[in-house]
């Protein structure tokens, strides 16, 4: 047993106030009356993440969690909802009654899978830290060891400008 | 190694930035309104302390005492929640940045993307704002800033990329180091880009834009609507925007000085320190508010336009003419 006023004690404490900023992120998120306010949970949920990896040791990712997800795909989101959505407060319509016991099994064979693979998978251990997370490796291994993906994310991305202009160019007259 | 010097360096890094945040605002403010004033052809404040120095502290002062009132229909929570947010995020992008060869919070490689990332994080708090207040105007508004901030995040990290790749760094006191005197400055095109004078613009200007300044401050067009994202925001809750967004300005600035013109590097190499820095990000704070008071508002359409149209492209051209001057030389 650690003491808690250590490093590894203070760390410890740390990384569970991050777990619990997920859990309390997660359960805004979905049991939130309004749309907007679960968006503000995912982003609590989000931010927790980052600070899971910074606590892990990738800054890199972890900021670039808090760029990505926290400050464009939320307010991405948010903005989405302002513009398609009006103000004020929906009721919710009453749904199938399967989907409840449907919500459940799908969320329990989900955990079990992912339960099963991190149980499975042979962990390297906590001591062997790939690189520095310095910009450096992070620019080698995206050019050399992550290549195909870091190409696939590219067009990927490509595609989805492209289809957003065709999408965007319809509607609209000559202006 | 103990734990404890690290509490006490995380303790004198809040109380320091809270101290600074809120100095600098009341400094900003009283010296925005002597600006305006002068440029005006009037005098501006000076009824409290010398040449009006105090005001701001008696602003503050009404403000702390004024009743927090949450609009009946609005969405209490996240009105609540909005103006904390957005302090947050300003405290947190001083953490890297360099006062100092010594004077830093946290010296990280990483450093100038801990500035981006919560200062995009600062979006959302604009977002909540509108949207919690419960109000047409407030809504409209929000969704200005945030369309606004979005299209001239994409110039400006454009161009930290092509900066990025000159200096081989994030770390923002190396980036600093590396310009020891006037004629080292990466603001001039014999420093690693014949394009860098450019990017200088473009940085600055979308630094103008990301901070919602004049002429970029259709999120608060007053004559369209009302006060903007805060319209609904009384007391220290409208404090804690200006806070805010005085914090965001210096944020800038620093910002332009330390990739720029050499941070806390003396032009001619002899004392450095944070007076430098200071001195430069002041200086470059008056351009700013030199600015809001000269030219009048855009529209929309031609702010947009002009982050899509003119510094999309020309931070484009930037980073490829300057990839390609590193790569032959």
């Amino acid at each position: 047993m650690t003491p808690l006023l250590s490093v590894e004690g203070l760390a410890g404490v740390v990384f569970l106030g991050f777990v619990l900023i997920i859990i309390l992120g997660a359960l805004v998120a979905t049991h939130a009356a309004t749309l907007i306010r679960a968006v503000t949970g995912l982003a609590l949920c989000l931010v927790g993440v980052a600070g899971v990896y910074y606590f892990l040791g990738s800054p890199f990712l972890a900021l670039m969690q808090l760029l990505i997800y926290a400050g464009a795909v939320c307010v991405a989101i948010v903005f989405a909802v302002m513009l398609a959505e009006p103000q004020g407060v929906k009721k919710f319509k009453r749904m199938h009654p399967l989907a409840g016991p449907g919500a459940v099994a799908a969320g329990t064979l989900m955990a079990w899978g992912l339960a099963a693979l991190a149980f499975k998978t042979s962990w390297p251990k906590a001591a062997t830290r790939l690189n520095t997370g310095a910009l450096d490796d992070v620019g080698r291994s995206m050019m050399t060891t992550f290549v195909v993906s870091f190409e696939l994310i590219s067009l990927i991305l490509l595609v989805a400008i492209i289809g957003t202009l065709v999408l965007g160019r319809r509607g609209r007259s000559k202006a | 190694m103990s734990g404890y010097p690290e509490i006490f360096r995380v303790l004198a890094y809040i109380v320091g930035t809270l101290a600074f945040v809120g100095l600098n605002a009341a400094f900003l403010v009283w010296l925005e309104r002597k600006v305006a004033g002068h440029i005006q052809r009037r005098i501006g404040p000076k009824e409290v302390g010398p040449f009006g120095i105090i005001q701001s502290l008696a602003d503050g002062i009404k403000l702390m005492s004024k009743q927090l009132v949450v609009p009946e229909r609005a969405d209490g929570l996240l009105y609540r929640l909005a103006p904390l947010m957005t302090m947050t995020t300003a405290i947190m992008v001083f953490v890297t940045i360099p006062f100092g060869p010594a004077l830093v919070a946290r010296d990280l490689n990483l450093g100038m993307l801990v500035i981006f990332a919560f200062a995009s994080v600062n979006v959302l708090a604009l977002l909540l704002a509108g949207w919690g207040s419960n109000n047409k105007y407030s809504v409209i508004s929000a969704t200005r800033a945030v369309s606004q901030n979005v299209a001239y995040e994409v110039p400006m990290l454009i161009t930290v990329a092509t900066m990025v790749m000159i200096v081989g760094t994030m770390n923002l006191n190396e980036i600093v180091g590396q310009q020891g005197n006037l004629l080292q400055w990466k603001i001039f095109p014999w420093n690693g880009s014949v394009m860098l004078p450019v990017a200088f613009l473009i940085f600055f200007i979308c630094a103008l834009a990301e901070t919602n300044r004049a002429p970029f401050d259709l999120g608060e067009a007053e004559s369209e609507l009302v006060a903007g994202f805060h319209t609904e925001y009384g007391g220290m809750g409208f404090g804690l925007f200006f806070l805010g967004e005085y914090a965001y300005v210096f944020v800038g600035c620093a910002l332009t000085s330390i990739f720029f013109l050499g941070g806390w590097q003396c032009p001619l190499g002899w004392a450095p320190g944070v007076h430098w820095l200071l001195i430069k990000t002041y200086l470059l704070v008056f351009v700013v508010m030199w600015i809001r008071w000269t030219f009048p508002r855009t529209t929309i359409y031609g702010l947009l336009n002009l982050s899509w149209k003119v510094l999309v492209p020309f931070a484009l051209v930037n980073l490829i003419v300057t990839a390609a001057l590193l790569k032959v030389f």
